[in-house]
């Protein structure tokens, strides 16, 4: 079973300041972290390598620092990393991610499953996974958060929704994106960080998987940012707040929940 | 800032691992493991998960080849947060280095990945009911008779007794001849006629195990011996010398772990209207603390570094002193932090109780403080009889 993860750098998320003016995050001389959904997806990908054997290729498309993210994936159990890094591919939005992710997934090529976490802490979108397997053209699955059973031709899984969980089924190969309720992922043992010190990541350039750059980076990217800003406190309503003995307490507050027709 | 001790990429992971597995993983068990005394297999499991097992153990046999200074990184970060839980790991290394010293290929290669990968853990049986700091007075032995040894007596204050499945014992082959009748053999947990006595309950280290080891007509084939017959001692002390930066090590990150307490602490309790960090007597004995680990550690990294580079035949006088003086700072310093804390100090809801009751044991075992300064003496008169020749 052949495993692809893809993985985001994000700035690490404790030390996130806001640039009041511009409304943006100041990146500058923060320490970067692997997007805390990817780590999931790693983890989830490891296990089931461990359980059916293969293999984990683990890409992330970013600046050549974020060459640190995949070799941290490396000492969490991947087996190989490809940077995807051009100056071509920089300012890209989902769609633009989304294309060039696509490429570089079909120049590795041999997958059976392709892992993402579900969003990133940064964008906050999730639209790049799904993305991604739409560019690919095969099915997908966002928010999963079990994998029930996987074999050689298709897999079960189970996607978290409000109000409980759907069990799907879906052939080979597939894309998922991975809640946080998958797993707990393990930390890396020694053993691992200085493997991922020695390893070799391949870099994937635009002229390497092939890419239109009219389609990559800022000239693929459709999105425009007009303008961000962070909006002022609002005032709200108080509460009422209910107090006295807990009979009371109860009573007191069925009679306002059915007074308002909510019970 | 930390002083700077050259600390290689890979030393430097060393630390970082240890340093998340016992923040992460220990600190939130190590008051249940102090009350309970029981054996904290399931951070040991979290120990061989991260690999830390492994660092000092050669390649070859599936460690990282790290030397005493790997040993002494990961002991350190681990006591800074707790000094019992971690000795698992430390008192596993003292088990392991007679077979690394003196152990034949075969031997190495039957016991060392296993104690690497943390799928097993060792204990060293040397002390004996009459035979402490003169382990010459021990009374075990070991008959041979063909192809075997027959062991009979018994070891006492065995730390990881009775938890570890691999042991090396030392028992008299030929009881006339002292100190060269003595010999180094590996028990495994389950061989007939080796068995395990009572549990002690003791004042520190309480998470870790310390049992007497009985011997009753123990019968065990020859290829168990290391070395050869008579080799015993020289195989202790030649474990002694490897495993004493391990104590000191113990010693070392206890006395951190009560600096950061003592510090964080006089920050935030105010007396008379201030933190009583602003008042030049609590000031000093920090000054003091700080500045007596910073030279323990000094000195502990050096010896580590003198003996890993393989350059002088015995470091019996560096080990000895490193673990001297560790272990009277980790005393020194865990005493003026339980009495920074003042009353608190006293309470067992404030780690530095604990950490007061860990540090007394590093002036004890492998060596009482006096048998190091023995040690140190007679190396440095012999170094100097030898050069005034």
């Amino acid at each position: 079973m052949n495993i692809i993860v893809c993985i985001k750098q994000v700035p690490s998320l404790t030390n996130v300041q806001i640039d009041l003016e511009t409304g943006r995050l100041k990146r500058d001389g923060v320490e970067p972290m692997i997007n805390p959904f990817d780590e999931y997806a790693i983890e989830e990908g490891v296990r089931i390598k461990e359980k059916v054997g293969g293999k984990v290729v683990v890409i992330t498309m970013g600046p050549p620092q974020a060459e640190s993210a995949l070799r941290e994936a490396i000492s969490r159990g991947a087996d190989e990393a490809f940077l995807i890094s051009d100056r071509a591919f920089g300012g890209a939005d989902t769609l633009a991610t989304s294309y060039t992710l696509s490429l570089a997934i079909r120049f590795i090529g041999d997958y059976d499953i392709i892992i993402c976490g579900k969003q990133a802490l940064d964008g906050d979108t999730a639209q790049v996974g799904p993305g991604i397997a739409e560019m690919l053209n095969i099915p997908h699955v966002a928010c999963v958060k079990k994998i029930e059973l996987v074999d050689d031709k298709s897999i079960r899984v189970e996607r978290v929704m409000e109000d409980g969980y759907n069990l799907i089924e879906s052939p080979i190969p597939t894309l998922l994106t991975v809640a946080k309720e998958i797993n707990i992922p393990r930390m890396p043992s020694l053993r691992g960080k200085m493997f991922s010190k020695k390893a070799f990541i391949k870099i994937l350039d635009a002229v390497t998987i092939g890419a239109d750059t009219k389609k990559t980076g800022l000239n693929g990217s459709p999105t425009r940012v007009i303008k961000t800003f962070t909006p002022p406190p609002t005032k709200r309503n108080c509460g009422e707040k209910i107090s006295g003995a807990a009979k009371e307490v109860a009573i007191a507050l069925v009679e306002r929940l059915s007074k308002l027709g909510i019970i | 800032m930390v002083m700077d001790y050259m600390l290689s990429e890979e030393e430097q992971m060393i630390v970082k691992t240890a340093r998340t597995v016992a923040t992460e993983k220990m600190k939130p068990l190590r008051e249940y493991y102090d009350e309970k005394e029981e054996f904290p297999w399931d951070i040991v499991k979290e120990f061989a998960k991260a690999d830390l097992f492994a660092t000092y153990i050669p390649e070859e046999y599936g460690g990282f080849g790290k030397g005493v200074m790997g040993l002494v990184l990961v002991v350190e970060e681990l006591c800074k947060v707790d000094g019992a839980i971690s000795l698992s790991l430390a008192a596993t290394a003292l088990g392991a280095l007679p077979i690394l010293i003196a152990g034949n290929e075969e031997q190495k290669k039957k016991y060392l990945p296993d104690i690497a990968s943390g799928k097993k853990i060792a204990a060293f049986g040397l002390t004996e009911a009459g035979a402490g700091s003169d382990a010459t007075g021990m009374a075990t032995t070991a008959v041979k008779d063909g192809d075997y040894y027959t062991l009979n007596g018994a070891k006492c204050f065995i730390t990881n007794g009775g938890d570890a499945q691999t042991y090396t014992i030392f028992a008299k082959t030929s009881p006339s001849q002292g100190a060269r009748g003595t010999s180094c053999f590996v028990l495994e947990k389950g061989d007939p006629g080796f068995s395990f006595g009572k549990k002690e309950k003791k004042m520190g280290i309480r998470a870790s195990s310390t049992r007497e080891l009985v011997f009753n007509n123990c019968k065990i084939h020859k290829c168990r011996l290391l070395g050869r017959e008579g080799q015993g001692l020289m195989i202790a002390q030649a474990a002694f010398d490897n495993s004493r930066p391990g104590v000191a090590a113990q010693a070392l990150g206890i006395a951190t772990g009560a600096l950061n307490e003592a510090v964080d602490y006089a920050r935030k309790r105010v007396q008379f209207g201030q933190p009583i960090a602003s008042f030049q007597a609590v000031q000093h004995m920090l000054a003091e603390m700080a500045t007596e680990i910073e030279a323990a550690r000094a000195l502990l990294y050096a010896s580590a570094r003198m003996i890993d580079s393989g350059k002088a035949k015995r470091t019996s006088k560096e080990s000895a002193m490193a673990k001297l003086f560790c272990s009277e700072v980790a005393m020194k310093v865990t005493i003026n932090a339980v009495q920074i804390f003042g009353g608190y100090g006293y309470i067992k809801e404030y780690s530095v109780e604990k950490m007061m009751r860990d540090a007394k044991i590093t002036t004890l075992y492998e060596g009482t403080s006096q048998i190091q300064k023995n040690e140190i003496a007679l190396n440095l008169i012999k170094e100097y009889a030898s050069k005034s020749k």
